[in-house]
């Protein structure tokens, strides 16, 4: 039982990182209806930045302490997401709004590997140790249950942020134009809407989501590298499936509840197929709940569009 | 054979005839002019054909039928694991090539059914991804699968894979002409490999102008209207996805013999996205294109390894990037910069069956006009 | 007329090795740049070192003085790029090789020395597979994984404590190494409580921790790279698992300390085949020698390679001849103490007495004990 809590909140902290993810995979897919490759590596920038952005304030003014420092580190890396996030699509995205499906898929990709590739030019190939600047040490087991500082605060974070994510969609100016956007482009740009300043806004939003996810994957494991976005980045994008893409609420669900089934598939698989499969196979719940999500419901689980909207 | 003239741009358009002899002069010349620069190069002409052969394979599906196929690799995968289970040490196995390969092509050419039957209904980037998916769930069962019965040997991969034997000659030791004259191995392969790729662009070429390849085309440019004007638009894409994966699979057998040793990290996702970054930069539909666009893209990185470390180690005194990096660099800046401004390719296709700018769109610059 | 052309061109290959005759070529091939490129250097020095010292110490084969030199190439750490590499090595007529780093990049290309009649000797590839394969002249100067593993698991379960958990990270090395520990562990008495898998890509690992918790395990083996064991360790603290930790060479490194930060304490242990540099007979000397030539520091394998070379060489004086098929047979015939101990190989081509060094944890680095 200690055991089971134990995987759930695992799964939990996993998922709301996935979710936080999801969000800017879904924000883009519901106007764009692009799957922006990128958004991984954007996360992965978001993290680099503020480690680097963490050593300069450390090393230059050491007097402030840990939590100024580490907001002063995000903050930098949210400002950079964001105009990294602008500069995706006005350069690589843009141009490619009314061609067929395949282009802009491809230039995804592309700017996908570019950015990894400039992230190992500039911060080589190693894993770089992300400081500590909230404690991993656990807490007071409660019930038997360990969890550390670090991934409460990611668990209020995600949840904060996501709240605050639907409010903006749902009661502002920006959110209204932002759903007639994805609504219909053309019609709402006849209403008065600035689309393109509405889906550059959608991608500065994305970005900056992207940004807090990674100083929080960063902060939770201690580590930072080029490559590190690429992963969750794609289980983010199962997640938004998983929800039903285009669906704020239902990114969060999927990522909830890709992240309890990879923690707890991981550690019940062998027990359920009698030793016949194990942990190893750990990486293909993800994509096997994509394709079963994509086949049998491809709306997802809150999705109400039509699948061939795919 | 008309399309292969167009790999040389200027001789091309006035006398294909002649482009054509140079072109095959060139492909029969190749290894010996490589060989003026060492066997290395012979040996990496070896694997550009390779990667000819799965260019073509993938063309088939991307370019042809407009199905974006993330998980390519996989049926390469198919196709080397076959030969290594029927002819290597691993199962006590030693079947014969000509019977092994085709065993492998067709066992892709399943995985590439089993693929494509659920995933018909999806277009576009959620084909895509779902590709991505399958072929990491393939490199991930080929490297878990030793146990609980050892099947594929796991990460440890299988070793000694029996070499391509023609008519009891063995092609992997050197072929002794008298007493004067040994033909080296790698020529050998070569040629058998460039005989595969011949059959393969003939095969193609008939395939592009038959009903099939109108039925693709139809699909790739408006499903709608295709279906409306009665092609079977399932069993069409599923013709697509066997056929594409039956090239995978025959070149994985190919690069199982020739290696002699298979292992799951050879089939990454990386090696997917290069295949497709390979006909992306060649030209998307167009087989000339992609010949040259898989020529390219796997002789450029070996290059760069040659000229770029000197270059570099010359004005800076070390080496600033090092080859793997200009790599990554090359294959994303491709695929990015083709889309915007090249979306046809370096050799945009010409047949009536493949409007290239159907396939991946007009620039906003031409779309302008 | 494609015949003449082939004869032309090999007639051109035959000529261009006669004018070598007074020089004999060894090649170093190994990852010369990316993430390993350091110790890629370190083996290419270790050869340089050798062959200069020979040099000055002039070696004569039958009869004719001869001068060494290095072809050092770079292999990338990457099994297509090493086959390649061997490839212009056996063309451009080296006589030996000393190479490669890494497992999966000397397998392949052991092949085609193999096939080019090039005896090679590899100072640090470790898996089984390299020396299994019957080739004549493939050797090794380190201890393979199957010395390490059988050494991991018998220290883990005698020393450390019977109820072992074992994860790998399903590459070759992992799960090769994993394997030799497994059997090491029943075989020393110890039980294994939980056998668990991770990917070399993977830097969540609560799931598989959690699981082997409720086995509540005395020890954990990791068979993988640092670049998991560090947040690794740092999981197994936020869990509150009270086990020991040991890993093998490929988490034996200053990166694992770092990347755990103050998650790694002295119940963390490692291995690393060979004896280290100062313990080893030739190291103290070989390290100043090391230092003043190449103002480096040894990384690991540098010994190595200079034994490797080493053991070219003093086959060829044996043979009394630098031609690969006639020194080649006396490769298998060597025994002289080197920097590493006495270099001898098995008949299957590992070193003779292969050591491994058991280290653990104290004051912020690794310290041998035993």
């Amino acid at each position: 039982m200690e055991t089971l809590l134990q995987q759930t909140v695992n799964g939990l902290v996993v998922g709301s990182v996935y979710a936080l993810i999801a969000l800017g995979y879904t924000m883009v897919y519901g106007i764009l209806g692009l799957i922006n490759f990128a958004h991984g590596d954007v996360l992965m920038v978001g993290a680099l930045v503020a480690l680097e952005a963490i050593r300069l304030i450390q090393l230059h003014a050491p007097e402030l302490g840990l939590v100024p420092t580490l907001l002063a580190g995000l903050a930098v890396a949210v400002v950079v997401c964001m105009i990294l996030g602008y500069t995706i699509e006005r350069t690589a995205y843009r141009r490619l709004r009314n061609a067929p499906r395949l282009a802009p898929l491809i230039t995804a990709i592309g700017v996908s590997f570019l950015l990894q590739t400039l992230a190992m030019i500039v911060w080589g190939r190693n894993y770089h140790t992300f400081p500590q600047l909230v404690s991993t040490t656990p807490v007071e087991p409660i019930a038997g249950v360990f969890i550390t500082p670090v991934q409460i605060v990611i668990l209020v974070v995600s949840a904060v942020l996501m709240i605050g994510l639907v409010l903006l969609v749902n009661k502002t100016r920006l959110g209204r134009a932002m759903r007639a956007t994805a609504e219909n482009h053309r019609v709402a740009s006849l209403m008065g809407v600035d689309t393109n300043k509405i889906i550059a806004a959608t991608f500065v939003i994305g970005s900056a989501l992207a940004a807090v996810a990674g100083v929080m994957y960063s902060s939770n494991y201690g580590i930072a590298h080029y490559a590190m976005g690429f992963m969750p980045g794609l289980k983010a994008f199962t997640a938004a499936v998983l929800g039903g893409i285009g669906n704020l609420a239902g990114a969060m669900l999927g990522g909830i509840v890709l992240g309890l089934v990879e923690s707890i598939g991981a550690g019940y698989i062998e027990d359920m197929s009698f030793g016949f499969l194990n942990s190893s196979y750990q990486d293909i719940f993800a994509f096997l709940i994509l394709g079963i999500v994509l086949i049998f419901r491809p709306t997802g689980l809150l999705g109400e569009r039509v699948a061939d909207r795919a | 054979m008309n399309e292969l003239a167009l790999a040389i741009p200027w001789l091309g358009k006035r006398n294909p005839a002649a482009a054509r002899w140079v072109v095959m002069a060139l492909a029969i010349g190749a290894p010996l002019i490589a060989m003026l620069f060492g066997k290395t190069w012979v040996r990496i002409l070896d694997f550009a054909l390779l990667y000819v052969m799965l260019a073509i394979g993938l063309n088939l599906v991307v370019g042809f039928a407009g199905l974006l196929d993330l998980g390519y690799i996989a049926f390469y995968a198919v196709g080397a694991y076959t030969f290594a289970f029927l002819a290597s040490p691993h199962f006590e196995l030693h079947l014969p090539f000509w019977l092994v390969i085709p065993i492998g092509a067709a066992c892709a050419a399943l995985a590439g059914i089993i693929l494509g039957l659920p995933t018909l209904r999806l277009r576009g980037d959620y084909l895509a991804i779902v590709t991505l998916g399958f072929g990491e769930i393939v490199r991930i069962f080929l490297n878990n699968l030793n146990h609980p019965v050892n099947i594929t040997n796991g990460p440890q991969g299988i070793n000694m894979v029996d070499p391509l034997v023609l008519f009891g000659w063995d092609i992997s030791r050197p072929l002794k002409i008298g007493d004067e004259i040994t033909v080296n191995s790698l020529f050998l392969y070569y040629y058998v490999f460039l005989a595969f790729v011949a059959l393969s662009v003939v095969l193609v070429q008939r395939l592009q102008v038959s009903r099939v390849g109108r039925a693709w085309a139809a699909i790739r440019d408006d499903e709608l209207a295709a279906k409306a004007i009665g092609i079977n638009t399932r069993n069409m894409k599923l013709l697509a996805f066997s056929l594409g994966a039956t090239f995978g699979g025959a070149a994985g057998g190919l690069f199982a013999a020739f290696q002699g040793f298979v292992s799951p990290e050879s089939f990454s996702l990386m090696e997917s996205i290069a295949i497709l970054t390979m006909i992306v930069f060649g030209g998307m539909g167009n087989l000339a294109g992609v010949i040259v666009g898989a020529l390219t893209l796997t002789a450029l990185p070996e290059i760069l390894r040659y000229v770029a470390v000197p270059v570099q180690e010359r004005l800076f005194g070390h080496v600033l990037l090092d080859p793997e990096v200009l790599r990554m660099l090359l294959l994303s800046l491709a695929m990015i910069f083709m889309m915007l401004l090249r979306p046809a390719g370096m050799i945009p296709a010409h047949s009536r069956y493949s409007k290239p700018e159907l396939v991946v769109g007009k620039t906003a610059a031409e779309a302008a006009k | 007329m494609k015949r003449t052309f082939v004869a032309l061109a090999v007639l051109g290959l035959g000529a261009s090795a006669a004018q070598a005759q007074e020089v004999v070529k060894l090649g170093a091939a190994a990852p010369l740049t990316g993430t390993q490129s350091h110790l890629g250097k370190d083996i290419e020095n270790g050869v340089r070192l050798a062959v200069e010292e020979y040099n000055a110490k002039g070696v004569t084969l039958g009869g004719k003085k001869v001068k060494f030199e290095v072809m050092a190439e770079d292999d990338a750490a990457d099994p297509k790029t090493a086959t390649t590499v061997a490839q212009r090595l056996v063309d451009s007529g080296v006589k030996g090789v000393v190479g490669h780093l890494n497992s999966g990049a000397s397998i392949p290309a052991s092949r085609i020395y193999n096939e080019g009649g090039i005896p090679q000797i590899s100072p640090a590839s470790t898996n089984p597979k390299l020396t299994q394969q019957n080739f004549k002249g493939t050797f090794r100067t380190i201890a393979n994984d199957v010395q390490q593993g059988l050494a991991i698991g018998k220290y883990a379960a005698t020393r450390l404590g019977a109820k072992v958990a074992l994860i790998d990270d399903r590459t070759a090395y992992g799960q090769g190494l994993a394997d030799e520990v497994d059997k090491a562990v029943k075989a020393s008495g110890g039980k294994l409580v939980a056998r668990e898998f991770t990917s070399d890509k993977a830097t969540d690992f609560l799931a598989i921790l959690t699981r082997i918790k409720s086995q509540s395990p005395d020890v954990i083996v990791y068979s993988g790279m640092d670049t998991q064991a560090g947040p690794m360790l740092k999981q197994i603290k936020q869990l509150g698992i009270n086990a020991k930790f040991i890993t093998g060479d490929g988490a034996c490194t200053g990166e694992v300390i770092k990347l755990a930060g103050d998650a790694i304490g002295a119940s963390a242990y490692c291995t690393q085949p060979g004896l280290p540099l100062e313990k080893m007979p030739g190291g103290k000397d070989f390290n100043a020698r090391f230092k003043k030539r190449f103002n480096a520091d040894v990384q690991i394998y540098a010994p190595y390679a200079y034994d490797a070379a080493s053991a070219i060489i003093e086959a060829m004086k044996a043979a009394g001849s630098a031609e690969p098929a006639k020194y080649a047979p006396f490769i298998a015939k060597v025994n002289f103490p080197g920097v590493i101990g006495t270099v001898a190989f098995d008949p299957k081509g590992d070193i003779k007495e292969g050591a491994v060094t058991v280290y653990q944890f104290k004051a912020g680095k690794w310290e041998p004990v035993q």
